[in-house]
């Protein structure tokens, strides 16, 4: 059987295929008429039973938590899609959406009806303008089709939807901080509780999913649970977006049943690139846990990657080969996360500041081999003190790669810089090896 | 809503560093743990603003039933919850190491200027990094540096260096004080406070960031650099400034005030108060003040004189004259009961008058009718569903009134109704329905509050129909007087038509226990003359004689001063600094300030707001001490040798027990209606402006709302004038020239601020509400 | 205020999308940038009085967003992905090019207004290493050679066409006014997927 599982992407190669006629040539919201003629609840309860859960990283059962807003209490509620993908090495929902984007809104009918909201909104990260178009010209056909607005699909449910884009904001990713933006307020992360179930977007019930989430539910309304569940691991069922991505012959984006390992998607992908060999991987962009060759079969599920120490995330594969410095690459994440930081919380704020100094004075070949346990204290003192995950995420790559290539850091202090030849690594360099 | 705790409260026991702690429900763990003893430090965290949980400060270990959290949490944030156990640093090396790590990344980027930062000696920051911090750092990075410092306002420097961005000044100023003009701008590490660079931080309210500031990043502009906290030697206060009635404290330094700091009281200001009240003590060393007493020679002049030389000359100038007595509106109330006696029992008279303001005979019978009944409070602004604000402006004229109304405004949308002429920026924070007619006043239940103001005394009818409309309703009444004395003057009968204690003067068994209190045969029995009067009997010599008690004339009326210039009227000032008065006084008498004498005064609510004497060393006496020796001087002793033997004699007269006085009946009169080219004219104070007390303080004065002629879209468009040209207001008398501010005013009206820079109704216009003026394009 | 009563309209527009006007801020301050090209005092101003805040509270949103410019960019703004996949893949090396080329650092612009220069973070087109934006298009699997001659292009008013995006490169300006929600019509230009897009697609037709 094939490894490769084509639901979200199985049309992307059709050059319609984001419009709302190459959509419904396939089927499309069919499922959203069907899941209107169900009862809401029905709705929650397939998601639930299906077993989906969020592809946006932290992998919570998407039914669930749908079944967390309060029904019957006379408020407005809210459905917000997360479409802010901006984790380094993420890439899976940007090419999702501009080839298809209605299959995000069907989703979001089908998900909205579910939790009785009538208004959705996507928020968008805004620096991919012509993602942006496609999903403001998939909004205005379904409006036109009658499947947003009053009474969709004559079924008697209203819906609208805002495409609401961001500005630049790596932070408004995580959810709170995603609705005090939608809200017009600077994106920083809010106290919890209350959860956003409870008091969201203006402080109304809300439910806050990730873009592939919520365009897996169309398939699994229309095909069902059995054939959703076919695919994936025991915890973890169904397909998912692989990205690929840096030093593989071919990168991209691969569809598979969840647990796949990177050794059968490298294989796909044509392997690492020609003439060199795997040095280091994140499965789920640089928030994640570093992984080494020595990771290459953990099956890529929710569980099989944290039983392994890390996180299965956006199932980001970077992939760099033997040329790549770990600490030139692990500096660049953290002046990302320095730059990114949204400035509340102490930790985070000082943290990537401190951090950032002190790994380019490493790169530099400058101080001695107790600054790196200097380096792990201080990542130490910000990991887990800090208001939200972004700093945790900060710490992932430094203490990952000091565990896995201590060694290599030193190298640096003895050899009084960096040993590595950045041309090595670049793509050109590839093309004109090759 | 009331902290109280009540029974229906549930209560929680926690466990925390091994103790018992039992608390109500939705305590917050922080604040359980100081219930034990138990200070974890902290910077964000306070109390009167929401969570934030930003800097991280307060780790400890939590578990709850037996579940631990996998990481410390921040237990400013977190309530507490039944079968909790809380470990601080003290028991957890978990919670002591993050909150060492913590402390040293708030440290990397702080600039070791403690030695000549202000807040140095009194530094949470300090204090908590030698309590709470690592002995010494591992930075050895660039530390980020900024302009230093930057003024966000004329009165508040900002030093963006020192800040660790704790957001408690940009919490207050959009959760306390409704003024979101100081905001943290830019991301990450580059965080920071900051303003719009085209509007400072224009807040009445603005110097409550600097003291609850846990660093010196915020610093106020007067203070800066003027002393060290450990060679203050501080001195809890009363404000003198308005009827809120704060508690203070006030610092000095070898006999002059350097700063003043809201106290905490929760029942009255929690632990805020305005700019004015912080700001505004400079007049006590200004070089105006009068410096000793003096006594007009045969020249003409002024000279300076003995106690006893001038106590002479005063005693011999009042002996034997038809006297009257004006009583400023910030006078305590020992001082103001010192007058009261004073007139009554050395001057025979109950020609006294505390209103040294625009006032009304039917203001008067009001006064009386509620003089012992001032019993509403800011609790019953807490718990009001609806509160109606009549003739007054609390941001302006009572701004801790406004603080209470708006916390319950963002807490619960309390609905506020104003008989105003037009929304002010303090109606419009408060989201008030603007009425300009009492009559459309409706739904108001017991719960309801009516605060009605001083200028109520300028509309005719106006306290008639409000003691109407709360007999009605039901609803509490409070009179709110601007100044902070007015309430006590009241009580102390330093009015024609009171005795003290709230007695009619007309009822001889009131006047019988007040002979009996003072030991005196008789008392007069004829109602006083009211300001205006006494000014006016001089005259025509009904009146040959007044007593001025820090009146500034201007305040009653244009003419008032040329009243008493152009007479034979002997007149004795009793002032702090040189004025309008003492210019044409014949003798000079030099008063103590607030901070120089203990006393008190009674707040709106009727609370005695006491202080004590702040500058211990100081020699300058109080008004009762210098009144009670010219009375022994006149042979008409009052006895009243300080503030103590005032209260003990107050004391023992108490409260009038007897029936009130009934509540005035004056019917409204129409108001001639203006022609297009005229409006009538409507004003009053701002908070910051031109007043006495604020004299010699630029940096507060370059806060104050700059003056505006306030008129409507439609007189804009007919005059052809837009936002901010300039338009001339002008009668008979003179004009006020200032740029429009187009607003929700009635479209026969024109407002102007009554004694701002530019714009002094009286002075300028001769009246200061009521009058048709002609308003035209300038 | 200058804004004319037609972009006054808009902006009215953009606020009645939402449920609470608050939330249209970020729309407009993109809107602001579509005429001025960066958040002038102007914008700042009109966006607080159409919304009832203080003008501190939009400078707090408007300087939080990297996306928002607080002086002019160019009428090409260009972003270099630095981030470190890019980077190692030829982002770092094409960025140093392209400064050096144009004689500009990171966050300025050319003189004639015509380019500006920013190292941009990971933009969601990893597969596609390395990445350069044009005004918040793709330009993918770009060399140092590739990059001048885009940014020279640029410079002469003749830049070549996003990899997937329209047919023509979109002013600064007029892609600002897309980021405001406002529709230019191009959605259906450029293809559906680029090749690394439908790499498992075309796999799986493959029979793998």
């Amino acid at each position: 059987m094939s490894k490769i599982s084509p639901v979200l992407s199985a049309h992307w190669d059709e050059a319609d295929s984001f419009t709302i006629d190459g959509y419904k040539r396939h089927g499309g919201y069919n499922a959203a008429l069907k899941a209107l003629a169900m009862e809401p609840d029905a709705v929650i309860a397939q998601i639930k039973d299906s077993g989906l859960r969020g592809r946006g990283g932290a992998g919570f059962p998407t039914g669930m938590k749908w079944s967390f807003i309060p029904q019957g209490d006379g408020k407005e509620h809210y459905l917000v899609v997360n479409a802010d993908e901006s984790e380094p090495g993420t890439c899976k929902d940007m090419p999702l959406l501009m080839a298809n984007p209605h299959v995000l809104i069907e989703g979001m009918i089908i998900a909205s009806y579910a939790i009785r909201a009538n208004y959705a909104f996507i928020y968008i990260r805004g620096e991919v303008v012509h993602v942006v178009r496609r999903v403001q010209e998939a909004i205005a056909e379904a409006y036109k089709a009658g499947m947003l607005g009053k009474n969709i699909g004559g079924k008697g449910f209203d819906l609208e939807l805002v495409l609401h884009i961001g500005a630049g904001a790596y932070i408004c990713g995580e959810e709170t901080a995603l609705l005090d933006s939608l809200e017009g307020f600077r994106g920083q992360p809010r106290l919890r509780p209350p959860f956003p179930a409870i008091a969201g977007l203006y402080a109304r019930p809300t439910v806050v999913n990730n873009v592939e989430s919520i365009a897996s539910v169309p398939a699994i309304i229309e095909r069902g649970n059995e054939w959703f569940q076919s695919m994936g691991t025991e915890k973890s069922k169904g397909f998912t977006l692989y990205s690929l991505s840096g030093h593989v012959t071919n990168p991209g984006q691969i569809e598979a049943p969840l647990g796949i390992t990177l050794r059968e998607l490298l294989e796909l992908a044509g392997g690492v690139r020609a003439g060199h060999t795997l040095k280091f991987w994140t499965p789920g962009g640089s928030s994640t846990p570093l992984f080494t060759a020595e990771h290459l079969d953990v099956p890529l599920d929710y569980e099989g990657v944290a039983a392994a120490g890390s996180m299965l995330g956006t199932k980001a594969l970077q992939i760099f080969d033997e040329t790549t410095c770990i600490v030139r690459a692990v500096l660049r994440w953290t002046e990302f996360y320095k730059h990114e930081s949204c400035g509340k919380c102490t930790p985070c704020r000082e943290g990537t500041w401190w951090l950032v100094q002190m790994i380019r004075d490493l790169e530099d070949g400058k101080g001695t081999p107790a600054d790196l346990d200097k380096l792990i204290d201080i990542t130490n003192n910000i990991a887990g003190r800090s208001f939200c995950a972004l700093a945790d995420g900060a710490a992932s790559p430094i203490i990952s790669s000091v565990k896995y290539f201590r060694a290599e850091y030193e190298a640096h202090l003895t050899n009084g810089g960096c040993p590595f030849d950045p041309a090595k690594s670049t793509l050109f360099a590839t093309v004109g090896q090759a | 809503m009331s902290t109280e705790i009540t029974s229906d409260v549930e209560m929680i026991t926690v466990v925390i560093d091994g103790f018992d702690v039992t608390v109500p429900k939705g305590t917050l763990v922080i604040r359980a743990a100081e219930k034990l003893g138990i200070q974890i430090p902290r910077f964000c965290d306070h109390p009167l603003l929401s969570p934030a949980g930003a800097c991280r400060q307060c780790l400890v270990d939590i578990e709850i039933n037996g579940r631990a959290f996998p990481k410390p949490q921040a237990s400013c944030t977190i309530p507490v919850e039944n079968g909790m156990i809380v470990k601080t640093q003290l028991t957890s090396e978990v919670a002591d190491k993050a909150q060492k790590g913590i402390m040293e990344l708030l440290l990397i980027n702080h600039p070791l200027d403690c030695p000549v930062c202000d807040k140095g000696g009194e530094c949470p920051l300090q204090n908590q990094a030698m309590s709470n911090g690592r002995e010494s750092t591992r930075y050895e990075g660039v530390k980020r540096t900024y302009e230093k410092p930057t003024a966000i306002s004329s009165q508040v420097l900002l030093d963006r260096e020192r800040c660790v961005l704790c957001a408690r000044c940009t919490r207050f100023s959009e959760e306390i004080a409704g003024d979101p003009f100081i905001t943290l701008n830019e991301r990450g590490a580059l965080q920071q406070v900051g303003i719009y660079e085209k509007d400072p931080f224009l807040s009445y309210f603005s110097g409550n960031t600097v003291q609850i500031c846990p660093v010196g990043a915020l610093t106020g502009a007067s203070y800066r650099f003027r002393s060290r906290p450990f060679d203050l030697v501080s001195t809890p206060s009363a404000c003198e400034h308005c009827a809120s009635g704060c508690a203070m404290r006030t610092d000095v330094r070898r006999g002059k005030t350097l700063r003043r700091l809201a106290g905490e009281d929760a029942e009255v200001n929690e632990e805020w108060n305005c700019d004015k009240g912080r700001w505004a003590f400079k007049y006590i060393s200004s070089k105006e003040r009068v410096a000793s007493p003096m006594v007009r020679g045969a020249d003409g002049e002024l000279h300076e004189a003995s106690w006893p030389e001038a106590l002479a000359a005063a005693a011999a100038g009042l002996k034997g004259k038809r006297a009257g007595v004006l009583v400023g509106g910030r006078s305590t109330i020992e001082d103001s009961y010192a007058y009261a006696k004073f007139a009554r029992v050395a001057l025979g008279t109950n020609d006294i008058d505390f209103r040294a303001r625009l006032h009304s005979d039917e203001e008067a019978a009001f006064l009386a009718s509620i003089a012992t009944r001032i019993n509403v409070s800011y609790r019953d602004l807490d718990k009001a569903d609806h509160v109606v604000l009549i003739d007054f402006e609390p941001e302006d004229e009572s701004p801790i009134i406004f603080l209470r109304l708006y916390k319950q405004v963002r807490k619960r949308s309390l609905t506020i109704t104003t008989i105003a002429p037009l929304a002010s920026r303090g109606s419009e924070k408060l989201g008030a329905t603007v009425l300009s007619d009492l009559s459309k006043v409706s739904g108001l239940t017991e719960k309801s509050v009516i605060l009605v103001g001083e200028r109520a005394a300028e509309t005719m009818g106006r306290f008639t129909a409000v003691s109407t409309l709360a007999k009605s309703s039901g609803a509490k009444l409070a009179w709110v007087p601007r100044r902070a004395g007015e309430v006590g003057a009241l009580i102390a009968g330093a009015i024609g038509n009171l005795l003290p204690g709230g007695r009619p003067v007309g009822d001889a068994s009131a006047r019988v226990d007040i002979q009996s209190a003072w030991g005196v045969e008789s008392l007069p029995t004829k109602a006083g003359k009211a300001t205006w009067e006494i000014l006016e009997a001089t005259t025509d010599g009904r009146i040959n004689a007044v007593v001025v008690g820090g009146v500034d004339p201007l305040d009653v009326s244009a003419e008032a001063l040329g009243q008493l210039l152009d007479t034979e009227t002997f007149v004795l000032s009793l002032e702090i600094s040189h004025s309008a008065i003492t210019a044409i006084a014949d003798v000079v008498l030099p008063v103590a300030a607030v901070s120089e004498k203990s006393g008190s005064f009674i707040n709106w609510e009727g609370r005695p707001r006491f202080f004590e004497k702040a500058i211990a060393d100081s020699l300058t006496r109080s008004d009762t001490r210098i009144l009670s020796a010219l009375a022994d001087e006149m042979g008409t002793p009052i006895n009243l040798p300080s503030a103590k033997a005032v209260a003990k004699e107050l004391q023992a007269i108490g409260k009038w027990d007897g029936a009130a006085a009934s509540a005035p009946d004056v019917s409204p009169i129409s108001l001639p209606v203006p022609d297009a080219a005229h409006a009538t004219l409507h004003s009053w104070r701002q908070l910051l402006d031109l007043g006495t007390l604020q004299a010699g303080e630029e940096n507060l004065a370059g806060t104050a709302r700059p003056a505006q002629v306030v008129i409507s879209k439609s007189r804009a468009e007919a005059l052809g004038v837009g936002e901010g040209d300039a338009v001339t207001v002008s009668t008979a008398r003179g004009s006020i020239t200032a740029p429009a501010h187009i607003g929700a005013i009635d479209d026969s009206a024109v407002w102007l601020p009554r004694n701002s820079n530019g714009s002094q109704c009286i002075a300028n216009l001769g009246a200061a509400s009521g009058l048709v003026v002609k308003v035209a394009k300038a | 205020m200058s804004y004319s009563a037609e972009q006054s309209a808009i902006m009215d527009s953009i606020i009645s999308r939402y449920p609470r006007k608050r939330s249209s801020i970020m729309p407009l301050l993109h809107f602001v940038q579509s005429i001025s090209g960066y958040v002038t005092s102007e914008g700042i101003e009109t966006i607080a009085a159409k919304l009832e805040l203080s003008t501190a509270e939009v400078t707090a949103v408007s300087t939080f967003y990297t996306q928002y410019k607080s002086e002019p960019v160019g009428e090409y703004h260009v972003g270099i992905c630095t981030n470190t996949l890019c980077a190692v893949m030829g982002g770092d090396a094409i960025f140093d090019a392209v400064s050096d080329h144009l004689d500009i650092a990171n966050d300025e612009m050319t003189s004639d207004g015509k380019v500006s220069l920013e190292r941009i973070e990971c933009n969601a087109a990893c597969d596609y290493a390395p990445v350069v934006m044009v005004n918040w298009e793709f330009f993918d699997n770009q060399t140092v050679q590739s990059a001048k001659d885009l940014v020279d292009g640029a410079r002469a008013g003749n830049p070549p066409a996003p990899t997937r995006g329209p047919k023509t490169l979109r002013t600064w300006k007029e892609n600002s006014a897309v980021l405001a929600g406002l529709s230019d019509g191009l959605a259906g230009e450029g293809p559906s997927a680029g090749g690394p897009s439908l790499l498992g697609l075309k796999l799986s037709k493959e029979g793998k």
